[in-house]
């Protein structure tokens, strides 16, 4: 019984996706811990982003049952819900594999629409706000600062004005993370956060995720292929080939499965060892 | 050194001014100067009649306007190149000469009628105001489809649908129940919002091209309803004798208790005239500022983020259905406004107004003008309407001079003559607008 299993934030029981014929995930089982940072990995193709499609409600799962529990006691069952409804009421906020930001907006904007539910109740579904009755105004204002709390964060408070397809890809990376943390999110799934960052971009990344964790009672749930920030910030490996698990553990525990190191040579496990010693692993 | 420049900058400015005042001279000779005419008096004979007054106004217009622009606002090292980017700044305006340009437009639109009447008097100035009272028709109907299409993204080439449920509405209500203009105002608003909505549930789940096609199977759906439906409707015979709309009670009538007679005035048919004009105006405005204040507003963002991404958008726990139909029900909103006031000037709607090339016009205004620029929109709508009036006497030409005017503008501005996003919230106060290179236009 490791730590995740005592009061997993996410339980992902029995997940399978079929797309016709193609089973991109099949029977897939695995825990989230509260306040952890997990780490999807495998192979490409292996189902990880299908995985996150699943919780996050874009695919509905062919079989299977998603679990959030809410730190308010609150328990979710996000396989039922639709997809905006994860974010808003289950607390899941994600990114995207290949970014997806509100280019032709500022940087300032893309944050205040991830506050979109809270600005609506404020300002009574438009309707007080276009009156400027109520306490709108203050939550704008309130919006605004969480809005430079997080441009602090990512260090992006200058452009704050600038539209979001000017920025370089590192810094789009995280304003995407930034924008996923507005929505006060309890589990943040991020898919491949630091693909394509240079070194410096990558241990920046790794400093936020800590923060983020630390400082927001947010679990992180994240795809990486880059096994260096892998091994240095998750406590908890899941390891997917084929959409089937083959190995869950701590990070030293599934850096040293046979099974792992067999699917990330792309041969048979009963192979493994004589791959090992022809190219001189062990 | 600075003069120097400032020499070879009025050296240019004066060149190219002059050679569009020769252009315009060119042109207007055979366009403005000559006009066939039939005479009233002498049976139908054709004569020819000489307006040079006309033409020499036109070719003073231009010269000034242009040695002015060249000097003041555009201010450009080499002489800007005698043609079409010559007309319109390159890029976007900067927001000191576009905020002049903005309040200049509204203080000219106030004070229209009353200038044209000192000029012109009221027999002239009655055919500008009531060309002035359609552009503004227009420009309303291209702020209401604005949000629709320049915020939202949704491409609805059926506006001019709800544009009918207005006018029918109002037609209708004043018909069988006896309504006046003002309680039928916010009731066909509110029709047309109702028939928006019924129409989004099944359609927003489409996108781009379908989308497109089924708002227009629906405009014409409408159209068709209203021309057969014979006993309620009139069909192709339209409804007639539609109430005009009084000012706070008192009617535009000759006599004891009109307008003219309760403020002491000589009857005069302009006063109607003039009274429309400034309702369309408020109209237009309310519409212009209701949405410039949604812009700002969560609801408005959501417009906009949602033409951005929509997958995104979900992602964030936007509710995608609810938001594109509140876009949909206020753009019809508007246009069922617009409707009712079309059939209050009018007096007469049948579904020969409400055809697809309606809607095609107000969609060219509002891509021409720029999508979701309002200024934009104001510019296409006066150009376009005003330009359509103005050259009425060349029958079908126009048509080919306009869409060789539209292939032209969308050639030379792909994203319409106002291109640059203003952001809804800033933390400095002088943030730049965003080039629409970086807009998304929407993909359904
Ligand atoms: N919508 C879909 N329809 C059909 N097949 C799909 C769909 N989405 C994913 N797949 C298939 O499911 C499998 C897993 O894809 P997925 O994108 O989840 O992989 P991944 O682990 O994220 O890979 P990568 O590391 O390259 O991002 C692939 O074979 C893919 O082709
Ligand atoms: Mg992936």
């Amino acid at each position: 019984m490791s730590t995740w299993d005592n009061n997993p934030v996410l339980k992902v029981e029995h997940l399978t996706m079929r797309f016709g014929g193609l089973t991109a995930v099949g029977d897939l089982s695995f825990n989230v811990g509260r306040g952890d940072i997990t780490a999807l990995i495998g192979p490409n193709g292996a189902g990880k982003t299908t995985v996150f499609n699943c919780i996050t409600g874009f695919y509905k799962p062919t079989e299977g049952r998603l679990v959030m529990n809410r730190s308010n006691g609150e328990k979710h069952l996000l396989e039922r819900k639709p997809d905006f409804k994860i974010t808003a009421e289950a607390k899941v906020a994600r990114t995207f594999q290949n970014i997806r930001l509100f280019g032709g907006m500022t940087i300032l904007e893309n944050l205040m629409v991830a506050q979109h539910n809270p600005l609506m109740v404020a300002s009574n579904w438009t309707i007080g706000g276009l009156l400027g009755l109520g306490g709108y105004k203050k939550s704008n204002v309130d919006a605004i600062e969480t809005a430079k709390y997080w441009l602090e964060r990512i260090d992006l408070i200058d452009r704050a004005d600038a539209p979001a397809a000017d920025l370089s890809y590192g810094d789009q990376r995280r304003l995407e993370i930034a924008r996923a943390m507005c929505t006060g999110p309890e589990l943040l799934c991020l898919d491949e956060p630091a693909a394509g960052l240079n070194p410096k971009e990558s241990l920046e990344l790794n400093t936020l995720l800590q923060y983020i964790r630390k400082e927001h009672d947010t679990s992180v749930l994240l795809i990486e292929h880059d096994m260096s920030v892998v091994m240095e910030i998750s406590d908890h490996v899941v390891v997917l080939d084929y959409g089937v698990k083959i190995s869950d553990g701590t990070p030293e525990f599934v850096k040293n499965d046979p099974h792992v190191i067999a699917a990330y040579l792309g041969v048979e496990d009963d192979e493994v060892d004589q791959v090992e010693e022809e190219v001189g692993i062990v | 050194m600075q003069a120097r420049q400032r020499d070879s900058l009025l050296v240019a400015s004066l060149k190219d001014s002059l050679g569009g005042a020769v252009i315009t001279f060119a042109l207007a000779c055979v366009m403005v100067g000559l006009k066939v005419d039939v005479a009233s008096g002498r049976g139908a004979e054709l004569f020819l009649e000489h307006r040079w007054l006309a033409v020499a106004t036109a070719v003073i217009v231009v010269f000034a306007g242009r040695f002015l622009l060249n000097m003041f606002f555009w201010k450009r090292e080499d002489a800007p190149s005698i043609g079409i980017s010559g007309f319109l700044p390159k890029g976007g305006l900067g927001t000191g000469s576009a905020n002049m340009l903005k309040y200049g437009m509204l203080v000219l639109a106030v004070v229209l009628p009353f200038a044209l009447m000192f000029w012109l008097g009221s027999r002239g100035s009655r055919q500008y105001i009531d060309l002035a009272i359609l552009v503004l028709t227009y420009v309303m109907l291209g702020w209401g489809l604005n949000i629709v299409v320049g915020l939202a993204g949704l491409l609805d080439l059926g506006y001019v649908a709800f544009y009918a449920v207005g006018a029918y509405s109002y037609a209708l209500l004043a018909h069988y129940f006896g309504f006046s203009f003002w309680i039928c105002l916010p009731l066909a608003g509110i029709l047309a919002a109702f028939w928006g909505i019924i129409l989004g549930f099944p359609v927003l789940r489409l996108r781009g091209d379908y989308l497109a096609i089924v708002t227009l199977a629906f405009g014409e759906i409408i159209r068709v309803v209203l021309l057969n439906w014979y006993e309620f409707t009139g069909g192709p015979d339209g409804l007639s004798g539609i109430p005009r709309p009084s000012f706070f009670g008192l009617e535009f009538t000759r006599g004891e208790g009109g307008f003219a007679d309760f403020f002491g005035l000589k009857y005069n048919s302009i006063h109607r005239i003039i009274f429309l004009y400034y309702l369309i105006f408020i109209m237009a405005m309310v519409t212009n500022f209701v949405t410039m204040r949604l812009r700002r507003m969560p609801i408005g963002r959501a417009w906009e983020a949602l033409r951005e991404d929509e997958i995104a958008c979900r992602a964030l726990g936007i509710n995608t259905t609810n938001t594109k139909l509140t876009a949909f029900a206020l753009g019809a909103m508007f246009g069922g406004f617009a409707g009712s006031f079309f059939a209050t000037r009018q007096g007469f709607i049948s579904p020969e107004s409400f055809t697809f090339l309606e809607s095609a016009i107000i969609l060219a205004i509002v891509v021409l003008g720029g999508l979701g620029s309002q200024m934009g929109v104001v510019i296409a709508a006066v150009v376009m309407i005003g330009g359509f009036e103005f050259f009425r006497e060349f029958e079908e030409y126009r048509m080919l001079v306009f869409g060789l005017i539209m292939v032209v503008i969308m050639v030379w501005k792909p994203r319409g003559l106002v291109s640059s996003r203003t952001p809804s919230v800033a933390l400095s106060k002088n943030a730049k607008g965003i080039s629409a290179d970086l807009v998304q236009e929407g993909h359904g």
